[in-house]
């Protein structure tokens, strides 16, 4: 999994996200968004699932963790373009009654 | 074991670098059987979800051993995840939704709700200090 990262303008920090979401590659891939998100504070995380090819139920701990954490600096997050897979995931976990999809 | 059926077993270190070996493997044993891409997506997503929790749940020290059994018939495809691990206590309580045992390296819980939405079949046999095996079947070609 590759993460590309994108500092927007007005606060929102983009995040494309491609390869295999998994429980392997969980932990250097919230690193690497917290890393970003502590560095530029944004007021909007958005997180881009178009390149994800496959996630399991650890993809939701991954977006759940960085919700929180924008959260306690008080911004907001987001995600979008996901693919139909990974939508069946993130709704079977009521992700989308806190998480904004775009 | 029913040995007319075409069935492969495969022994994996308990390492989470074998997971998307693992889903691989299923993968290509399960494409025997024509399943379409969601079909075979779901198995994927399945096996990934056993193999997962038997990595960060069954061995307290390295070098234990998963199992990845697989049987092939017409139209199904039976799957067995093994591992001679610590076991699961309280089997019905992990496999209720939003259920962990590791908050702090968010596990969300959801692996057993995601395998039993995916699969026909899920069953979870576990023994204290002997392992767990999770046996799933799919159904291959059998939409209505």
């Amino acid at each position: 999994m590759t993460t590309q990262i994108h500092y927007a303008p007005k606060g929102v920090l983009r995040v494309r996200l491609e390869g295999e979401l998994d429980h392997h590659c969980a932990f250097q891939v919230r690193r690497e968004l917290d890393e970003a998100i502590d560095w530029s504070a944004p007021a909007v995380l958005e997180l881009d699932m178009a390149g994800v090819t496959f996630m399991d139920s650890s993809g939701i701990g991954v977006v759940l963790g960085r919700y929180k954490r924008i959260k306690s600096q008080g911004g907001s997050m987001r995600v979008v373009n996901v693919p139909p897979r990974v939508d069946q995931i993130f709704s079977m976990a009521g992700l989308y009654a806190i998480i904004a999809r775009g | 074991m029913e040995q007319h059926k075409n069935f492969m077993q495969m022994e994996i270190p308990a390492r989470s670098e074998n997971e998307g070996f693992a889903r691989v493997v299923i993968g290509a044993f399960a494409s025997r059987l024509d399943p379409t891409m969601e079909e075979l997506a779901d198995i994927k997503t399945a096996v990934s979800e056993a193999v997962t929790n038997a990595i960060v749940h069954a061995y307290a020290n390295p070098g234990g051993i998963i199992a990845l059994e697989a049987w092939a018939e017409p139209h199904r495809l039976e799957v067995a995840v093994r591992d001679c691990g610590r076991g699961i206590d309280n089997v019905t309580q992990a496999m209720e939704p939003f259920y962990t045992t590791s908050p702090e390296t968010e596990r969300s819980g959801m692996g057993f709700t995601v395998m039993q939405s995916f699969m026909d079949e899920v069953e979870v046999h576990s023994q204290s200090g002997h392992g767990t095996t999770v046996r799933m079947v799919k159904r291959i070609g059998c939409e209505e």
